[in-house]
């Protein structure tokens, strides 16, 4: 380890007399030895986060190259590829191809929601009005997601306030329409992929919104004044200046949307049709199933492709935005 | 210019703005009406009447005590052990650079960056393969260690901003590395570890997807909220108790707000 610090470090004797007991001469030992210092500061979490968390995912990995007896259901511990050939089974990609098509989806949606909001507070919420922006985020960010799933339950049952509302504005017929629709429908809103759908984006949102309005604060207002000075419409402007300038952040919301939709099975399994997503289909196959190794390699699925994106977003400049 | 045509946001702006924060507000206040209505078996609306008899009943269930004792022990062991970690490697990472700084970060972020899935089923089949049976711990290893970044970041910001010529002016003064950190680091960033510690202390209370992987048995307030949402008892009472969840996690939150709000005025910061 190199260690870089203002002080020269002293070899030489010191010019004070060391400090007297156990505590002063303590004190001096990390003064002279500042490497000394930074490895015990270091050693506690990196012990940890090394062992509990870093340890329990080779642990992960290991798991998903056993396979399991299929008369016995007891996990073969010898090192096989068969797991992840069951991977490619119909059923299994089908359930993939379902969960990446979502996740786009969702980011699509949260970007478009999220850029008003983002670009209010960043260009034109000043003082009080932008502390109650920020707050305004912050609060949905960080309150209870169990809660927030609850409230849409609330919302999207079939006796709950969106058929009522629909009802009230006599185009309760739309509703029927959409429900009736082969893959978006389904019995109520809260059975079906639409409202499993709306549930991502409200809970996904503020992740979306933060990063975005971190790359608008950047863009400088003068940009967008020359702009439409030089007589660019408001939507040139925005396809121009404003929309290449919040890409960044953009893609820097996109990771926790997306990655987090794809790993997700509680909003599915509560607001959702009986048509898996890889989270619900690795739930299952290490609880009911007890197919651990299979339950581990479809985990390996998301973080394949998490690593591909964060490849692709690091490549785009996305990190600084975050 | 079409420059000079006035600084306010146009109209089409403000109602979108307006309506997306609506749409992040509304669901959660929604829970408060609910939490009083009269109707006991289904999500109708508008309530047919208002009551607060929810309110007794949920007092009296055992099972509702039990889940929040569980969750607030979980929560404040695990706080407490993130704020030691969260801070040590925050003071590590900020004050010095060294080779594998940029990796530490990254450890510190992987938790709570890869989907909870993963880190939980990660734990799980380690506690398998090492045969540790579950227990109030197995759900503390788990919430601290996706608690230690929220400290971390918190620290860590608070670190940068507070000058290094501080320690030194204390050093220089004839204070030692103890009564440095004591009287001079501590009180510069107390309130970023308070504020660290309210939102890991809200971050554990609310977890569910590692928990349910990690506690066997046991039922934290989000299990037992998962557990009513999927084969639901009593409804009303699951509404209280969403209630009560969203006030026991806001109110941290804006606490923390607040303590980290001024972050410009801490000494030094002027440098």
């Amino acid at each position: 380890m190199s260690v870089d610090v203002t002080m020269p470090r002293a070899t030489a004797p010191a010019i004070l007399p060391g400090s007297g007991g156990m505590r002063g001469t303590l004190s001096d030992l990390f003064w002279r030895r500042p490497q000394l210092l930074l490895l015990l500061m270091l050693l506690p979490p990196v012990l940890w986060l090394g062992i509990v968390y870093i340890g329990s995912l080779f642990a992960l990995l290991a798991q998903s190259f056993f396979s399991i007896d299929e008369y016995s259901g007891l996990i073969n511990r010898q090192f096989t590829l068969k797991t992840y050939g069951d991977l490619l089974q119909a059923a299994n990609l089908d359930i993939i191809l379902r969960t990446v098509t979502m996740a786009a989806l969702v980011t699509l949606a949260s970007a478009i929601v999220a850029f008003p909001i983002a670009y209010y507070a960043a260009r034109y919420a000043r003082g009080r009005w932008k502390a109650l922006f920020y707050l305004g985020v912050m609060l949905p960010l960080w309150s209870s997601y169990l809660v927030k799933i609850y409230a849409w339950k609330l919302i999207l049952a079939k006796e709950g306030i969106l058929t009522w509302l629909f009802a009230k504005l006599h185009l309760l017929w739309i509703l029927d329409a959409w429900l009736s629709l082969p893959v978006v429908g389904g019995n109520s809103l809260s059975v079906s992929f639409t409202g499993t759908f709306i549930v991502f984006v409200y809970v996904w949102l503020p992740f979306m919104i933060l990063p975005v309005q971190a790359a608008l604060e950047r863009v400088p207002g003068n940009l967008v004044e020359a702009s439409s000075d030089l007589g660019a419409s408001p939507g040139q402007t925005f396809r121009n200046v404003l929309f290449p300038l919040a890409l960044p952040g953009i893609v820097a919301g996109s990771i926790f949307t997306f990655s987090l939709t794809l790993g997700d099975y509680i909003i599915p399994q509560i607001i959702g049709t009986s048509r898996l997503f890889i989270g619900q289909a690795v739930y299952s196959q290490q609880g009911t199933a007890g197919n651990i190794p299979l339950a581990a390699a479809f985990t390996v699925v998301p973080i394949i492709i998490m690593g591909f994106y964060l490849w692709g977003a690091k490549r785009m400049g996305a990190f600084d935005a975050l | 210019m079409r420059s000079d045509r006035g600084q306010s946001a146009p109209l089409g702006l403000k109602i979108a703005a307006a309506c997306g924060l609506l749409f992040l507000h509304l669901p959660i206040l929604l829970i408060f009406v609910y939490a009083f209505t009269t109707e006991e078996k289904s999500f109708v609306w508008p309530p047919p009447g208002l009551t607060t008899q929810w309110f007794a009943v949920t007092w009296n269930r055992p099972d509702v005590w039990e889940a929040l004792s569980l969750s607030v022990r979980v929560a404040a062991i695990s706080t407490a052990i993130a704020l030691v970690l969260g801070t040590l490697c925050a003071a590590a990472v900020s004050r010095t650079k060294f080779f594998g700084r940029e990796t530490i970060s990254l450890l510190v972020i992987l938790p709570i960056a890869l989907p909870g899935i993963i880190t939980g089923i990660a734990l799980r089949s380690a506690f398998s393969l090492a045969d540790i049976p579950f227990s109030f711990w197995t759900i503390v290893l788990g919430h601290a260690t996706f608690c230690v970044v929220v400290v971390y970041n918190n620290a860590v910001a608070r670190f940068r901003r507070t000058s290094g010529s501080m320690i030194e002016a204390s050093m220089d003064l004839g204070a030692d590395g103890f009564q440095t950190f004591r009287h001079v680091m501590l009180p510069n960033i107390a309130t970023a570890l308070l504020a660290g510690g309210m939102l890991a202390f809200a971050l554990s209370f609310d977890e569910v997807i590692v928990t349910t992987f990690t506690a066997g048995q046991q039922q934290t307030v989000p299990i037992w909220m998962l557990e009513e949402l999927i084969r639901p008892r009593q409804r009303p009472v699951t509404n209280v108790v969403a209630m009560v969840v969203v006030l026991v996690t806001l109110l941290p939150i804006l606490f923390a707000y607040y303590l980290t709000r001024d972050g410009d005025q801490i000494a030094g910061s002027g440098k």
